[in-house]
């Protein structure tokens, strides 16, 4: 299983799912009525490190971290 | 790198940074205060910040200070921050003036663009996303 977590406003509980490689969780996560404005927006991380390539390929026990635009200072 | 609940104490923050390189023979020094501004009706700001990925943010931009021979320091708020307060101080040590003031630059930039850190307006004891003064981050839009 994959943990995905949406962090900062997003506001939305964690979920877990079955994938394989990055494009396997966007079509999970495009099921998903609550994300619909968001992920366009969206930075992801894998395991606490930023990612940019939706053939990365996940294994069990992997988190993804879904960031929404920033604001530091 | 410095998470602090609230409003910073600057004055402690930079004079404790200051003792710390006091002997370090760094030429220049400079630091940048961020304060929150009383407009658009709010009491203060408020802050999530996701610490792994800060910290990692923070440690390569350590590594390209470091080949500089320049040193970068940072401290921010998590939670409520009032305005006429601070919620975020960096400064940047250096050999040279030179090096310290093109670094402060790209760093605060980058900063602003890249530390996951999420900003929201306080009214009226609520909080709200300030989204239209936020950037989303390089990479954004993959799952799209």
């Amino acid at each position: 299983m994959i943990k995905v977590e949406f962090l900062g406003p997003i506001g939305k509980t964690p979920m877990e799912i079955e994938a394989t490689t990055l494009a396997d969780v966007a079509v999970k996560l495009k099921e998903e009525q609550e994300l619909g404005a968001w992920l366009d927006k969206c930075a992801v991380a894998l395991n606490d490190t930023m990612v940019n390539d939706l053939t990365t390929v996940l294994k069990d026990g992997d988190k993804i971290s879904i960031l929404p635009p920033v604001c530091g200072g | 790198m410095e998470l602090h609940s609230g409003s910073l104490d600057t004055k402690e923050i930079f004079g404790r940074w200051l003792d710390e390189q006091a002997k370090s023979n760094y030429g220049a020094y400079i630091p940048f205060v961020g304060t929150i501004r009383a407009e658009d009706g709010i009491e203060a700001l408020s802050f999530d910040i996701y610490e792994p990925i800060l910290q990692k943010w923070f440690d390569e931009w350590q590594e390209r200070a470091k080949v500089l021979g320049a040193v970068v320091k940072m401290a921010h708020s998590v939670g409520d921050v009032p305005v006429h307060t601070s919620s975020y101080v960096s400064a940047v040590f250096s050999p040279r003036r030179r090096v310290a003031l093109e670094l402060i630059d790209e760093f605060v930039e980058d900063f602003k663009a890249n530390a996951p850190i999420w900003k929201y307006d306080v009214k009226n004891g609520e909080r709200i996303y300030a989204e239209d003064r936020s950037t989303p981050m390089d990479g954004a839009g993959l799952l799209k």
